[in-house]
């Protein structure tokens, strides 16, 4: 009987094998006297290096398959079983209260662990999980347990474990790991970005992968739809098989669209950007054909530290995209903070509703500190590329000029210190806000550009808590009321001759393709997997024909009657 | 013995890279290393050791190296803190 699993679709595609699982033994620790400290040390200095070896092999393949960057992790780790203050106090033990070097090497270990655990620098805390997974490791070889390296599988296998460390993933071998299925994690889990990155499918956080028994059985991932199949049946097999034929011949189809433009069946153009979140996610933008960003969240370079980043470090951020997108369009979005997004030191109050609270442009129009400096580094960087500047949750024409006369100062005094800043920065803002969707006419007499940020205009436009669990039937990108607030938008935008985009899900969904098409959306951006299957959604619609259906669609009732009205008309892109 | 004081002026004062960068230096010389701050001292040669210290910018240290190689230590680690931006 077969058996499946739900999790999140991590990584695209479908992948059949045996199931192959990654231990993760715990490791019990004994305390044991001993007499010949001479040998004792001698067997801890043999599992340091053998460590040291292996951790050499890890941090070579990184730097092949994942860059310097991701390989610098190894280094440290590398450094850490070279630490005289480790190794000693190590040695010191062994000598002078004759125990185990186990026990001695644990002891150690954890106490630099927790001296580590309780400093008040999130950096800091988090080398305490690269000492516990490096000491591990000299645990392990002392112990004689062996560790299921990824790096030593030479079957093709679907590998499955409770989570995937840094250095499981950068052994992966794709040769012989046909995918991999875990029980924690998210999209945006490391593993799950990896997995993607290294284009196996993948299923993340299906909590219970680990437990089933799948001993010598077979495991179907479905990284399309989320789902993991242990022990399938024939048919499912033959299901599946089908599934991942179509899925590659898709596939091959859209990489052959790459480096074309976007072209609609009556040959109407119309720009496909992406979302990014750091400088790393331009190499999958180019690699699936993007023709800009439409949407960089800054907020990453803030997230995840105890401090502000400073103009240099953003500075250094913006240029490397604008650089590496040579001339393409970026469009940058100034600090949207607040709401779900946390910053810990900013020492913000708590309060009863975030999303309707202090954040984005009402925080940096505040704390204009904050805001002064991404300005002056977005406009430094402004001359290595197609700078774009885009103000988040915009709600009152005040605020828009408020924020633009801000720019406008910051763009003086670096003019002023001598500073080279471009003459053709378009300044846009979202639409998020229901308000501004219906002012809309006015916005676009003082906006370059605006776009469309689909998950908080539907929060806030239906009421509706996107968190809440209890109201999520309310998310309904396709409700008329959303689809006429973008109407109003584009054709607001149009009249003044502007540009309207939309950079949130929906840009990227294949209902709502047709749809925005026919609006006369100018800019898509979305994930930058989402391109070439939108793009070949594209060759099959006629911009034209749709347009004359928007006037019923708009008329429509209901969410699903514009779901059945939409796959009944237009083409859209099995996936 | 040789020692030389130096202000950090990296704005996210040592850590991470740099810090990888000073210790793997200070680990080529035969002479003992100790890295002050803060009326503590570490041995420079420990990247823990470093790190620990947690230093923030405008901090004060003193870099000490007592042995044969001591003046070389210390020049060679005035380059490292100098090229990585560390301090002067």
């Amino acid at each position: 009987m077969s058996n499946q699993l739900t999790g999140i679709g991590a990584s695209a595609g479908i992948a059949i094998a045996k199931a192959f699982v990654l231990e993760n033994p715990a490791l019990e620790i004994e305390q044991k006297t001993i007499t010949d400290a001479g040998a004792e040390i001698e067997r801890f200095e043999a599992a340091v290096n053998t460590a040291k070896g292996e951790l050499e092999v890890i941090k070579n393949h990184a730097n092949e398959q994942l860059g310097e960057d991701k390989a610098a992790i190894f280094a440290a780790h590398l450094l850490v079983l070279s630490d005289p203050e480790l190794l000693n106090a190590v040695k010191d033990k062994v000598n002078n209260e004759k125990v185990n070097a186990e026990s001695a090497m644990s002891d150690v270990s954890n106490m630099f662990i927790s001296m580590f655990e309780n400093m008040d620098n999130e950096y800091m805390k988090e080398r305490a999980a690269d000492i516990r997974d490096v000491s591990k490791r000299v645990l392990a070889h002392l112990l004689g347990v062996t560790f299921t390296s990824p790096g030593a599988i030479t079957d093709e296998v679907i590998v499955l474990a409770e989570d995937l460390t840094p250095s499981d993933t950068a052994q992966l071998n794709k040769q012989f790991v046909k995918g991999f299925a875990t029980d924690i994690g998210g999209r945006t889990s490391h593993s799950a970005i990896m997995a993607r990155s290294m284009e196996i499918p993948a299923v993340v956080g299906t909590k219970t992968i680990t437990t089933e028994d799948v001993e010598g059985k077979v495991i179907i991932i479905d990284g399309i739809d989320g789902n993991v199949i242990v022990d399938p049946s024939e048919e499912e097999i033959a299901q599946y098989t089908k599934k991942k034929e179509n899925f590659e011949a898709k596939k091959q189809e859209w990489a052959k669209l790459v480096n074309e433009p976007t072209t609609t069946k009556d040959e109407k153009h119309v720009e496909l950007a992406a979302n990014i979140g750091t400088p790393e996610d331009v190499k999958g933008v180019l690699e699936n054909g993007g023709e800009g960003v439409g949407l960089y969240r800054t907020e990453f370079l803030y997230m995840g530290r105890n401090e502000l980043p400073t103009e240099e470090e953003q500075f250094n951020s913006y240029k490397e995209v604008l650089e590496k997108m040579d001339g393409k369009p970026v469009v940058i979005r100034t600090l949207d903070i607040g709401g779900d997004k946390e910053l810990p030191y900013l020492n913000l109050p708590k309060e009863m509703n975030p999303f309707l609270g202090f954040r984005a442009i009402r925080l940096c129009l505040e704390e204009t500190e904050i805001f002064r400096t991404q300005l002056r580094a977005l406009l430094r960087a402004s001359v290595y590329g197609n700078l774009k500047v885009m103000f988040p949750m915009i709600a009152t024409v005040g605020e828009f000029r408020q924020a633009k006369e801000m720019l406008l100062s910051v763009k003086e005094e670096l003019i002023g210190e001598g500073i080279k800043v471009s003459e053709d920065i378009e300044v846009g803002m979202m639409v998020e806000i229901p308000a501004t969707a219906a002012m809309a006419d006015v916005f676009a007499k003082e906006v370059d550009f605006f776009s469309v940020g689909t998950n908080d205009l539907i929060q806030y436009t239906m009421a509706a808590d996107r968190m809440n669990q209890k109201v999520s039937y309310l998310y309904q990108p396709y409700n008329p009321a959303i689809l006429r607030l973008v109407k109003m938008v584009i054709d607001a935008a149009h009249k003044e001759g502007k540009w309207a985009g939309m950079c949130g899900e929906m840009a990227g969904d294949q209902i709502a393709i047709p749809i925005l098409l026919g609006l006369g959306l100018d800019e898509f951006s979305m994930s930058a997997t989402s391109i070439l299957p939108a793009r070949s959604q594209m060759t099959k619609l006629s911009k034209e024909e749709i347009s004359s259906h928007i006037d019923h669609i708009l008329s429509l009732a209901t969410n699903e009657e514009v779901i059945a009205y939409v796959t009944e008309h237009f083409a859209t892109e099995e996936l | 013995m040789a020692e030389k004081n130096f202000t950090v002026t990296s704005e996210s004062g040592i850590h991470a890279r740099p810090a990888t960068a000073l210790v793997n230096k200070a680990g080529q010389y035969s002479s003992d290393v100790t890295l002050d701050y803060n009326g503590k001292s570490v041995n420079l040669k420990s990247i823990m050791g470093v790190m620990s210290l947690g230093i923030q910018q405008n901090s004060e240290i003193t870099i000490k190296a007592e042995g044969s190689d001591a003046d070389d230590a210390i020049a060679g680690l005035t380059e490292v803190m100098e090229n990585e931006g560390l301090g002067k």
